[in-house]
């Protein structure tokens, strides 16, 4: 059986403008709403094209299926994305506080 | 073809209203929505909502569906006669047919046939959560994936097909960490591209380290003496054991950093391993060590609760 190669999505990958909307199923101008909103940053906002690292597009993409699926507009989008995003950032620190503790904070 | 009774998915009575149907929709969805969901089987219960809504929110659907007449969840059955004519525009065979696909082919109470179209449909992404020890996640590993995505046949009509394949995940990976496989989703249709699958990693839980981004923590135990005088300890790391210096004087909750001991980066470089020091207690029970512990506590001045003293005394 072949074995498939896989693409990261963290950091250190880029993706340009077209790409992020190209995989994420967002438009330019639903992408670009979301910039405005400051959900998702550029890498260089200067830049004349823009590009970012390939970890936003897990973000990208949650944005457009809660779009579609719950019939958000751009606002709620943004405001959702950005609760999800702090949720992930919290339940990050909370894994890193347990690897710390003795015992795994189990017992 | 198997009954799905979508009245029932989305909690509402057959004779429901539009707007009963769409407020249970939008409740449903904001409980099962995998992306805000914690609930249990949330992806697999918000692709039957979806299906259900997408049905019974058109009206030439929802009539359509209503037309099969009420069976039980599961139940093979066959549309009435004359039911394809009237809402497929054509007969075919129902056998492996799912109920989903046939309503989703639908436009306007008729079969849209897909495959005549003009119009470029991109492949559906897939998201697979791929469950490896952390062994794996350290030297890399090969998990085996299974989807069942729909394809198309001439009459533009989708069979649901079992596709299995092995991906690569490269060492570099740890929890939480998403992947992606172009193009192993659904097939694009009249041109447009075949839809990714995205992988989720997710670590199991070891018997010994707990995973934190790349690094790694581990806890040692040490003997109340060890700790006091210090020593040498053999620690055990993905890569295999080595010798970690604990200094004298080590109190419990200390992090003894093993640097690049952790798992690797995808770029190079690595984490590192925390060993915690917990401060082990005997349980004594020779009459020589509760001797020269009693001896201990008589010789030493050591009181771990002088500060107590100080806060009382202010």
């Amino acid at each position: 059986m072949k074995i498939e190669q896989v693409m990261w999505l963290h950091e250190e990958h880029e993706l340009l403008l077209e790409e992020l909307c190209e995989l994420s199923g967002l438009s330019e101008t639903e992408l670009r709403e979301l910039v405005d909103y400051g959900v998702l940053a550029p890498i260089d906002s200067d830049a004349g094209h823009w590009s970012f690292t390939a970890d936003r597009l897990v973000l990208a993409r949650s944005a457009r299926r809660l779009r579609r699926d719950l019939d958000l507009d751009p606002h709620g989008v943004a405001l959702v994305v950005t609760l999800l995003e702090r949720v992930r950032d919290l339940e990050t620190e909370l894994r890193d506080l347990r690897a710390r503790l003795p015992g795994g904070g189990a017992g | 073809m198997k009954y799905k009774d979508y009245y029932a998915v989305m909690g509402v009575e057959r004779k429901a209203s539009a707007e009963e149907i769409k407020n249970a929709y939008r409740k449903l969805a904001r409980k099962y929505h995998p992306d805000v969901s914690k609930e249990k089987d949330a992806e697999e219960k918000f692709k039957q909502l979806g299906e259900a809504y997408e049905t019974l929110r058109d009206p030439e659907k929802r009539a359509a569906y209503d037309q099969l007449g009420s069976h039980r969840p599961g139940q093979e059955f066959r549309p009435p006669p004359g039911w394809e004519r009237q809402f497929g525009g054509g007969s075919f065979s129902f056998d492996d047919i799912d109920l989903g696909d046939l309503f989703a082919g639908m436009m306007g109470g008729h079969r849209a046939g897909r495959r005549g179209g003009k119009v470029s449909i991109p492949g559906e992404d897939y998201e697979v959560t791929a469950h490896i020890a952390l062994e794996e996640a350290y030297r890399g590993t090969e998990v085996d994936l299974e989807l069942t995505v729909p394809e198309y046949d001439e009459s533009g009509l989708a069979h649901r097909v079992r596709r299995a394949f092995k991906a690569r995940i490269p060492k570099g990976a740890t929890d939480g960490q998403r992947l992606r496989l172009p193009g192993k989703g659904g097939k694009g249709l009249n041109g447009g591209r075949d839809g990714d699958l995205y992988l989720n990693i997710a670590l199991h839980p070891h018997r010994l380290f707990r995973a934190s981004g790349h690094d790694l923590f581990l806890d040692l135990p040490l003997a109340p003496w060890e700790a006091v005088l210090g020593t040498s300890v053999e620690v055990p790391t993905l890569g295999g054991s080595v010798r970690l210096k604990v200094p004298p004087g080590t109190h419990a909750g200390r992090q003894l950093r093993l640097a690049g001991r952790g798992l690797p980066k995808p770029h190079g470089g690595a984490g590192d391993l925390f060993a915690i020091v917990q401060i082990a207690v005997p349980a004594v029970t020779g009459e020589r060590e509760r001797a020269l512990f009693k001896e201990l506590a008589e010789a030493s001045t050591f009181n771990p609760r002088g500060h107590f003293a100080q806060e009382a005394a202010k």
